[in-house]
């Protein structure tokens, strides 16, 4: 096991090595270009040959690579030229936001997918079955900002219960926990899809098994079976993808946090984008891989954790 | 690692377990047939999208106007009218015709980069499935290294670096999805490649390109069949979602993630204008994911 971990860890560098070559390469190859986006259209040319001196960019590609990821190791990303602060200063601000909302958002998902999947898979071809399976193909289908609209206009615009932006402070005159609500049902909607047929499919198989056939034939009350018997086996393999699910929840929030003008990681990775804000897209880029693999490896050894048959 | 999560975590490879690859007597119109009339999920599927693509191939003789054409008068009263049905956007634009050449874009774009990705991925599985060795290793090492980038913050990468075009969408989403199918045909290729009938392919002295292409690929037309409407589904949603963040296809011409965006901001004034083209996309989607199903189901049963 430690063995395991520890090669998965080093794999996992290497992988992260090379995405930071790729992403450092597709970026600032042609360095003439970093100082003429850090100035504008608009700056003399003299201007943006002094300060592409002042950022060493004529040095060659390997030395101000080399140079980048020592500082990247100690934490320093640089500084973001939209925020006129430390990349890491925004950085782990903005992730902060995102993992609370991901949380969040995983605390409702997980109940919620386990029930209905298990619902429907527990008795195949069912009327439940049925109406689940295209409940949740429909939710995966819509994507995350089409839902994001028709709850808006519901919630925000017709009812007006719940606030349409979620900045997370008090100003807008609503509590932060309501903030929350929307963001939190469209995620739920959009990944829940895809984990009930999941846990469905994998519930299905289990109540094909002998043993649940035994259960049943003995006499047991089919209640029982389901959550004695059934149940813990079928949650065994959407296991992993319940965490990868995490991944998805940390990075794929841009268009949730878009919608609703949450101040999380993906809006500032696409505001980094739109901007061509260079130090922020390199450093998130990093620290979004970095949590998907990890979120991965978390994912791999609770699976054995859980099923004691799978071993490396 | 990948070997334990990953498989489990990509619903076009379980169904390859599930359909079995013994389905190459069928042609391929039939299986679709069968798969919008299996089931009642299917045809509604397959309804959908048969009404889309009927407004992409006849968009020009559809669309009762101009997509384009601006008409600051209308912008006074922009609900749904006789003479506009669904009404007009804050430009006056009349949104039906926007909606009817908007599905001519997405339903280009979509299936180019599916296509796209499809071939690449094909090649690259059956190469690292029948050769093995390093050749695998190399391709399937490159593959899970793109697939650690979180899809959507590989398109921001790309596309702040290059800029927002058709051409641009279609690599990126050729790109994600070619090492998904990657995998599909590869597990199939593992599969079947040191079946008989393989072995005495080769023995006969076909080319390699022989043996690939008509010993081997057809086992995995079951599995890509469905793969291809899923996919389908996503990319579609993919293009919607740069749309609607703005690293989309470029203005004006009509996008319906773009649609959502620009009326977005007047959603409380005029909520019609960003529910009607966020309704067409996921209408859209809903038909290939239910198509898709019912192909599924039609796989199983046949």
């Amino acid at each position: 096991m430690p063995r395991y971990v520890a090669r998965q860890l080093a794999n996992m560098l290497v992988t992260l090595l090379v995405v930071s070559m790729l992403v450092f390469a597709l970026n600032e190859l042609t360095p003439g270009d970093v100082a003429r986006k850090l100035l504008g259209p608009y700056a003399s040319q003299e201007q943006v040959d002094v300060l592409y001196e002042e950022l060493g960019l004529d040095q060659p590609v390997a030395v101000r690579y080399a140079e980048w990821l020592g500082k990247a190791l100690t934490g320093d990303f640089g500084e973001s030229y939209v925020h006129r602060r430390a990349v890491s200063e925004v950085l782990w601000d903005r992730l902060a936001n995102t993992l609370l909302l991901a949380a969040v958002s995983f605390a409702v998902i997980v109940p919620f997918s386990v029930l209905l999947g298990v619902l429907a898979g527990m008795r195949e071809r069912s009327p439940i079955d049925r109406s689940v399976s295209v409940f949740s193909s429909v939710c995966a289908s819509i994507p995350e900002f089409a839902m994001g609209v028709f709850l808006l206009a519901i919630f925000v615009v017709w009812l007006g219960v719940l606030p349409g932006t979620s900045p997370l402070t008090t100003s807008g005159g609503w509590p932060v926990w309501s903030q929350f609500v929307l963001p939190v049902l469209v995620v739920t909607f959009y990944d829940a899809g895809y984990l009930i047929s999941m846990i469905r499919t994998s519930m299905v198989e289990v109540m094909r098994q002998p043993y649940v056939r035994t259960a049943v034939l003995k006499g047991m009350p089919f209640r029982r079976v389901v959550t004695r018997h059934a149940m813990r086996n079928a949650i065994i393999t959407p296991f992993t993808v319940i965490l990868l699910q995490l991944n998805y929840l940390v990075s794929g929030l841009v268009v949730v946090e878009t919608v609703f003008a949450y101040p999380g990681f993906g809006r500032l990775m696409l505001e980094a984008a739109l901007a061509k804000d260079i130090a922020v897209i390199e450093a998130g880029a990093l620290v979004a891989v970095a949590v998907t693999m990890l979120t991965q490896l978390i994912g791999d050894l609770g699976y054995m954790a859980l099923d004691p048959r799978i071993r490396v | 690692m990948n070997d334990v999560g990953q498989d489990i975590a990509r619903p076009a490879e379980r169904s390859l377990a599930e359909a079995g690859a013994e389905t190459r007597n069928a042609g391929r119109l039939a299986r679709l047939r069968r798969a919008a009339t299996a089931s009642s999920v299917g045809t509604i599927g397959a309804a959908i999208v048969g009404f889309w693509v009927f407004c992409a191939i006849f968009a020009p003789w559809i669309a009762p106007y101009p997509p384009n054409q601006v008409d600051p008068a209308l912008v006074a009263d922009p609900y749904p009218s006789a003479d506009h049905w669904l009404g007009v956007d804050h430009l006056g634009r009349d949104i039906a015709s926007r909606l009817v050449w908007g599905a001519r874009t997405v339903l280009t774009v979509a299936p180019v980069a599916v296509l796209g990705a499809a071939a690449l991925g094909t090649m690259l599985g059956l190469l690292a499935g029948y050769r093995g060795g390093r050749t695998d290793a190399v391709i399937m090492r490159v593959g899970d290294t793109l697939l650690a980038f979180p899809k959507i913050i590989l398109y921001l990468i790309v596309i702040a670096r290059f800029g927002a075009s058709a051409l641009n969408i279609v690599l990126v989403i050729t790109l994600t999805a070619a090492p998904i199918i990657a995998r599909i045909v590869r597990a199939v290729t593992l599969d079947v490649k040191n079946r008989d009938y393989v072995a005495a392919a080769r023995l006969r002295g076909e080319s390699t390109f022989y043996i690939l292409a008509y010993e081997i690929l057809p086992n995995a037309r079951g599995p890509l069949a469905v793969d291809f409407f899923l996919r389908l589904g996503y990319t579609i949603i993919a293009i919607g979602v740069l749309g609607f963040l703005g690293v989309g296809l470029p203005p004006p011409d009509p996008d319906w993630g773009g649609m959502v965006k620009e009326a977005y901001g007047m959603i409380f004034v005029w909520p019609h204008m960003t529910l009607i083209p966020a309704a067409a996309i996921s209408s859209l989607v809903i038909g290939f994911n239910f198509l898709a199903a019912g192909l599924r189901e039609a796989e199983l049963d046949g």
